[in-house]
């Protein structure tokens, strides 16, 4: 396996889209054989984040290690305050992603 | 030249996905650090920088083409040019499509740029379509 830094950019609904399970799953592997792991949620990614959601994979990754971000720009397109956000989520920038993928030895894969 | 590259691979056609809309932002972004950017648009992408692209009114709200200022792909990637920016479609995805009008500043190559691009840049990232 590379070794190295690991980003997943999850932008699907997790509601809508049950590969999300993939992501959360091939993140919190990583993460398991002590990789550094981010998964940044952007677009209809972000419907994941909140707090009062009652299903998706945003706990478990937090609770695993990985590091979630959720793109800024997508809550506010669809409403999400960060303060609503389930605990362990970090609210960030694109250029904060653009950081996150421009570390050496970095693997970014989208979904 | 910025001493970091970032290349991205762009496959959504213009007005379907929010991925476009995120590659925009990504690219502006990456400019904004001083990080190169190539974009290699492949399949529909091709046609995010046709020239031949206009703005519309909208009907149902009774607006017109200027009171609607409907942003067109090809005005946006115009707005993100840039000597730092690497605008590359593919030949063939174009000549299926008869989309070889484009915005200046765009070239045309194909799959072997791409991964020209990917071994030189500091790394790349894939937007498939769903």
């Amino acid at each position: 396996m590379t070794q190295g830094q690991y980003v997943f950019i999850e932008s699907r609904d997790p509601f809508e889209s049950s590969d999300t399970g993939f992501v959360a799953d091939a993140a919190i592997a990583l993460r398991e054989r002590g990789r550094e792991v981010a998964v940044f949620l952007l677009q209809n990614g972000v419907l994941a984040t909140r707090a009062a959601a009652q299903r998706g994979h945003v706990g478990r990754l937090v609770e695993a290690g990985v590091s979630v971000l959720a793109d800024d720009f997508s809550l506010r397109e669809r409403g999400i305050d960060a303060r609503d956000c389930r605990d362990g989520v970090q609210e960030a920038s694109i250029g904060t992603l653009v950081d996150l993928m421009m570390r050496p030895n970095t693997k970014t894969v989208w979904h | 030249m910025p001493d970091r590259t970032l290349t991205l691979a762009l496959m959504d056609a213009p007005y379907e996905a929010a991925a476009s809309t995120t590659a925009f932002r990504i690219i502006a972004a990456a400019l904004a650090k001083d990080i190169a950017v190539n974009v290699f648009a492949y399949e529909g992408a091709v046609c995010l920088t046709q020239k031949d692209q206009a703005p519309h009114a909208n009907p149902v709200k009774g607006t017109t083409v200027e009171q609607e200022e409907h942003p067109t792909t090809k005005d946006l990637v115009a707005g993100l040019m840039d000597p730092r920016l690497t605008w590359v479609n593919c030949g063939l995805c174009v000549d299926e499509r008869g989309a070889g009008n484009w915005i200046d500043g765009v070239k045309r190559g194909g799959p072997p740029d791409f991964f020209k691009m990917a071994v030189e840049s500091t790394t790349t990232l894939v937007i498939p379509t769903r």
